[in-house]
């Protein structure tokens, strides 16, 4: 069955040139010599942490390199030919026609300038491989296969003009409409929120299925990639880990790397007694400046101290909005917030140091959360400085001191942010803000632009410090294994308002209410054939309503 | 379209109250000058007899107000009034000369513009390659020559070593519009070459801006020419910075032209204004002052207009 072989790199080194604050550039390989086959018409899973090289290794399938990044070594074979090293004339004539790509960010990758149906099509027309009827004709077959609203009418659109999720859609079907062997997903549905990702999840599957086309399938979530692909490869730091078929890396995993991935998602936490609260947030209603709709809808949620409340729910439900209005940044229009035992003034400028210095926030970029151009210790010693005075040794001491509680030792005080890893970075922002000695956390999506492991890590740590300093967190996430791992009540927010609120052992046990049934039963699970259960259920209950 | 269209009419709107406020800013300022222009007129050692008849048949006694409202209403009827210094009519004399000025600010405007955006596109095509650094290298030194040294350089390459045109344009009404182009063609180059880097340095930088896009990765991917990447998926979304820099650079061939008139003789605005300025010609510098200010205002609005209809998400709202 060689003729079958569609893609099969054998050794492929990549490299970059890094550029280290502060250190000249130096040359750093990111693939060590991986080999991968392909069959046509399937599809191999890519999965493994950032900076594992998964991305890096799929657009070695066009023989590109995002970035500067030089693809210095292996063959790659594409259809028999050896494209690593083919001149960029023959390049362009493959990339759009045998191989597409659909990247994780669908808003960011089409031109805001055209109309979709242009984008679409272009490949299809700029390579002659069909006259512009057909290759709408097309389009228009996988605008409705992809479950698009009015495929019909959908490609005169701009691209702002429609949802993230069907910007997915429609880009899946970019990469479709030239009918190419080999399609490149890179997360495809990670930035959606979990409602919509499930969706475009059995849309993507079923496009493959139905066009028979082969595909590598990028992705952190081994739970998102165990329901649409037919084999598995582990990677971590450019390098094969394990390679199986789903079912075998799933259900039994060789190495140790794969079985702390499996297992990532078993953090427990037992749920603290209700108790009297630190935070209560009182009918609070509130819209932005120059809106005519609310975006807080008579809002009551209270927090004990020390204790965890989780706010979930999808982007645009108004949980950010319930962060700023707490913190007085987005005054509410009416209701109350009492915060240990006083009233706090709706608006920021009304509240005196101690209540400012009592709700610290935590953000999901720790990244842009800090200034570039300071120390860690800088950093750190700021509230220090701001709130209690402290100068000098004693500064230091205290810093070194919080460095310690979030297991970063010594050496990291004079370090800049450039120089930490993501994880790291968020360790720096929780001692920001425990310095502050606050009694409330505000943890805005804190975990969700860490990779699975280095999350646990930060939730193991979050715990160990509430258990330490019985600070009370608001924690702000879409992702309902944090929401597990993490919480003591729970409430559930939709399009402004409270749906469901209480314990988190009530609020996770049955009778749900819809919406909440709907999230719970989207988040993907470590199962084969959990896609096609859920979707068969819901078509089920909806063809009995 | 009703967001697009309440955004038209905002700027449109704005613009002409810009206009209104620059004619009494001119106004003012002419008023604050020591001396009125029945002195300008009679001159130091006039009697106070005379001034002060002359004051009367001028209208000067009115208060201010009243003078820029008169001033104002001939202005938007087509009066400008008379020039001090020889009676003529300032809207007739001008008239002539700004068409003119327009003229030859159109041909410049007509090569330079178009040749801007070309070599900027081939120069973000090509950046930090060597046709980026020859586009780079040779505009940039056009534009750090001053322009009368270009225009003496142009026509001693053109009338001496290459005897195809003739160092004085003049233009005369009745004349062919051939003609009138073969005229204007030495101050157009010499135009040309001041305001290209500036125009394709724009260019080129928003390219490079945009290129820097997600979507322009997805343009590589799908295996387009780097040419048709620039052209199709940058270049639209990098107009509106580019139409800014246009615009003020036509504004420059209208209003900043006299240098290259008076190397050229070219009888237009610019030369008209410096002869009435050094005669203390009142009316006519305020004329002058608010076709110019008239200009500025018109093709900023033009350019912020241009940056709206160019935006998809103001065109196509939700």
């Amino acid at each position: 069955m060689a003729d079958d072989l569609l893609l099969d790199i054998k050794g492929l080194v990549i490299e970059a040139t890094a550029y280290p604050p502060g250190e000249p550039p130096k040359e750093v390989t990111l693939v060590h010599g991986v080999d991968l086959q392909l069959q046509r018409g399937r599809v191999l899973g890519l999965i493994g942490e950032s900076g594992a090289g998964k991305s890096t290794i799929g657009l070695s399938a066009m023989s590109y390199g995002r970035g500067g990044v030089r693809l210095t070594g292996g063959t790659i074979r594409l259809n028999g030919r050896d494209i690593r090293t083919a001149p960029p004339a023959a390049l362009r004539a493959l990339r759009g026609r045998e191989v597409t790509y659909v990247s994780q960010s669908a808003a960011a990758s089409f031109n805001p300038a055209k109309r979709l149906m242009e984008q679409v099509i272009e490949t299809s027309l700029s390579h002659g491989l069909m006259g512009r009827a057909e290759a709408e004709a097309r389009a228009v077959a996988l605008f409705r296969k992809l479950g698009l609203p009015s495929p019909e009418t959908i490609g005169r659109r701009y691209p702002h003009q429609v949802s993230g999720g069907q910007l997915q859609r429609v880009m899946t079907a970019m990469a479709l409409c030239p009918k190419p062997d080999l399609v490149i997903f890179d997360e495809p549905t990670t930035a959606l929120d979990v409602t919509t990702q499930i969706d475009v999840l059995a849309a993507i599957k079923e496009a493959i299925r139905d066009t028979q086309v082969a595909a590598l399938y990028i992705t952190h979530d081994l739970a998102v990639v165990a329901q649409v692909a037919d084999d598995i490869m582990v990677l971590r730091h450019g390098r094969m880990v394990e390679l199986g078929t789903t079912d075998q890396v799933i259900n039994a995993p060789r190495e140790d790397y794969t079985r702390a991935l499996v297992s990532v998602r078993s953090l427990e936490h037992a749920e603290k007694p209700p108790a009297p609260p630190v935070l209560s947030i009182q009918n609070v209603t509130a819209r932005y400046r120059g809106t005519n709709f609310d975006v807080l809808k008579n809002v009551s949620l209270d927090l004990p101290a020390g204790q965890t409340l989780a706010v979930v729910g999808e982007s645009g439900s108004g949980k950010s909005t319930l962060a700023r209005a707490i913190t007085g940044l987005l005054p509410p229009r009416s209701g109350r917030i009492t915060f240990a035992g006083r009233t706090l003034s709706n608006d920021m400028a009304g509240r005196s140091r101690d209540d400012l210095r009592e709700i610290q926030m935590i953000y999901q970029m720790a990244d842009t959360a800090m200034n570039p151009r300071q120390t860690v210790g800088t950093i750190i010693g700021r509230p220090l400085e701001l709130y209690f005075g402290l100068k000098g040794a004693e500064r230091d001491r205290r810093v070194q001191e919080l460095l310690d509680q979030i297991e970063m030792g010594k050496g990291f005080a004079a370090r800049y942010p450039a120089e930490l890893s993501g994880g790291q970075k968020q360790r720096v922002c929780i001692a920001r803000a425990l310095a502050a000695k606050p009694k409330l956390i505000i943890c805005d999506e804190v975990t969700s632009a860490l990779d699975p492991l280095v999350a646990d890590g930060i939730l193991k740590l979050l715990l160990n410090l509430q258990a330490e300093s019985q600070v009370a967190y608001l924690f702000i996430t879409h992702d309902l294994a944090t929401v597990r791992a993490i919480s003591d009540k729970i409430a559930v927010m939709f399009k402004g308002a409270v749906v469901r609120y209480g314990q988190k052992s009530d609020v996770l046990a049955p009778p749900f209410d819809d919406y909440t049934d709907l999230l719970l039963s989207s988040v993907p699970e470590m199962e084969l054939g959990w896609l096609e259960r859920v979707i068969a259920h819901r078509r089920m209950v909806g063809a009995g309503n | 379209m009703h967001l697009i269209v309440r955004l038209l009419v905002q700027r449109v709107a704005l613009g002409l109250l810009l206009l209104l406020a620059v004619s009494a800013v001119i106004f003012l300022g002419v008023e604050a000058l020591p001396g009125d222009t029945a002195q300008a007129i009679l001159g130091q050692s006039a009697t106070p007899q005379a001034l002060a008849n002359l004051r009367e048949k001028l209208g000067l006694n009115e208060p201010p107000l009243t003078r820029y409202f008169a001033w104002l209403g001939g202005i938007l009827t087509g009066d400008l009034g008379k020039a001090l210094t020889n009676g003529a009519d300032i809207a007739q004399s001008i008239g002539q000369r700004l068409g003119n000025t327009l003229f030859l600010a159109g041909c410049a405007a007509a090569i330079a513009v178009p040749l801007a955006i070309i070599l900027g596109l081939i120069a973000a095509r090509y950046a930090g390659r060597w046709p980026d650094k020859v586009i780079s290298g040779i505009t940039l030194s056009t534009v750090s020559l001053p322009e009368f040294v270009a225009a003496y350089f142009v026509i001693y390459l053109l009338t001496q070593l290459i005897p195809v045109f003739q160092p004085v344009a003049m233009v005369f009404p009745g004349m062919g519009f051939w003609a009138k182009l073969h005229a204007v063609a030495l101050p157009v180059i010499v135009l040309v070459l001041v305001v290209l880097a500036h125009m394709m340095r724009m260019t080129r930088a928003a390219i490079l801006n945009v290129m820097q896009s997600a979507y322009i990765e997805t343009a590589e991917l799908k295996g387009l020419s780097p040419m048709a990447v620039v052209w199709r998926h940058a270049f639209p979304n990098a107009i509106a910075p580019v139409v800014s820099v246009v615009m003020l650079n036509l504004a420059y061939l209208v209003v900043g032209v006299v240098v290259v008139e008076v190397v050229f003789g070219y009888n237009a605005l610019g030369q008209y204004l410096v002869d009435h300025v050094t005669k203390r010609d009142l009316p006519v510098v305020q004329a002058v002052g608010l076709i110019f200010a008239a200009v500025y205002i018109f093709l900023n609005m033009a350019a912020d207009i241009i940056g709206i209809l160019a935006n998809p998400r103001l065109r196509h709202p939700k």
